[in-house]
C-alpha cells in the first residue's frame, strides 16, 4: 500500500507527468493527425452498423480512443477543450437514459422491452419505427461506450 | 493454400502469447499482448466472423494496451515476480 501515491480528492492529479504535453514531437504530431480520422471511422462504423460489421459499441470504442489519444499525447489540461472532465460521466448516464427510454416507452405502450414497432412516434409505419427505434438506442449505447471509457481513463489517471 | 495462412497466424499467436508472460518489462508485455490480440482479429477474419474480429481488434489493441500503459503508468515499469 505504501508504494502507491496517496490520493487526495482536493488536489488530484495523481501522474504529473501525463498532465503536460508530451515532449516527443513525432508522438505529438502523429497523435494530433492520426486522431481526427480514428473520430471520422468511429462515426463511420457507427452509422454503418444497421448493415455492416460494426455498430455501437464498436463505433463507441473508436470514438473513446480517438479523445484517449489526444488525452495521452496533448495531455489532460490541455485536450479539456476537446473533451471537458466533468462532460464524462453525466453524457454516459445520458446514453444509458436513452436506451432505457426507448425500452421502456415500447412497455408502456403495451409491447415487451424493445419492441420497436410499438414506439409512440405518430405518422410512421412499423418498418420505420423499426428503423429509427434501433437508430435511437445505437446512438444511447455508442454515447454511453465513448464517454465512460474517457471517464475510466480520467478516474485512473486521477485527474 | 489457406491453412498455411492460418498456420503461420497462430504461429505468430503463440509467440506473442510466450513473449507476453516470459517478458519483463511491462510496456514490452503490452505492446505483444496488442499484436496477440491483433493476431487474433486476423484469424477471426480467416474464419468469416468480420464482427468479432473488429471488436477484437479495437478493443484489444486499442482500448485495453491504453488503459494499461496508463496502469502501467501509475504503479511501476518492472515485473515484481
Amino acid at each position: 500500500m505504501s508504494e502507491f501515491p496517496e490520493h487526495d480528492p482536493k488536489d488530484h492529479c495523481l501522474d504529473e507527468s501525463l498532465k503536460e504535453p508530451t515532449d516527443s514531437l513525432i508522438v505529438h504530431a502523429t497523435a494530433r493527425g492520426i486522431a481526427p480520422f480514428i473520430l471520422l471511422i468511429g462515426l463511420y462504423v457507427f452509422f454503418h452498423g444497421h448493415y455492416s460489421p460494426g455498430g455501437g459499441f464498436q463505433g463507441g470504442v473508436l470514438l473513446a480512443v480517438g479523445f484517449l489519444l489526444l488525452r495521452l499525447s496533448l495531455g489532460v489540461r490541455l485536450s479539456q477543450i476537446v473533451m471537458p472532465h466533468r462532460l464524462t460521466l453525466r453524457a454516459s448516464a445520458i446514453g444509458a437514459l436513452l436506451f432505457v427510454a426507448v425500452g421502456l416507452s415500447a412497455v408502456i405502450m403495451g409491447g415487451n422491452f424493445l419492441d420497436y414497432h410499438l414506439l409512440p412516434i405518430p405518422g410512421l409505419a412499423p418498418e420505420y419505427l423499426r428503423y429509427f427505434g434501433i437508430l435511437l438506442v445505437e446512438v444511447g449505447v455508442t454515447v454511453t461506450v465513448t464517454f465512460t471509457l474517457v471517464a475510466i481513463y480520467d478516474e485512473l489517471l486521477g485527474c | 493454400m489457406d491453412w498455411m495462412i492460418e498456420f503461420t497466424l497462430f504461429l505468430i499467436l503463440l509467440t506473442a502469447a510466450l513473449l507476453t508472460l516470459g517478458v519483463r518489462d511491462l510496456l514490452v508485455a503490452v505492446v505483444t499482448l496488442n499484436v496477440f490480440s491483433f493476431i487474433t482479429a486476423a484469424i477471426m477474419v480467416s474464419l468469416g466472423a468480420v464482427d468479432v474480429a473488429f471488436t477484437e481488434a479495437v478493443v484489444g489493441a486499442g482500448a485495453v494496451g491504453l488503459l494499461s500503459i496508463v496502469a502501467i503508468r501509475r504503479t511501476s515499469r518492472r515485473s515484481q515476480d
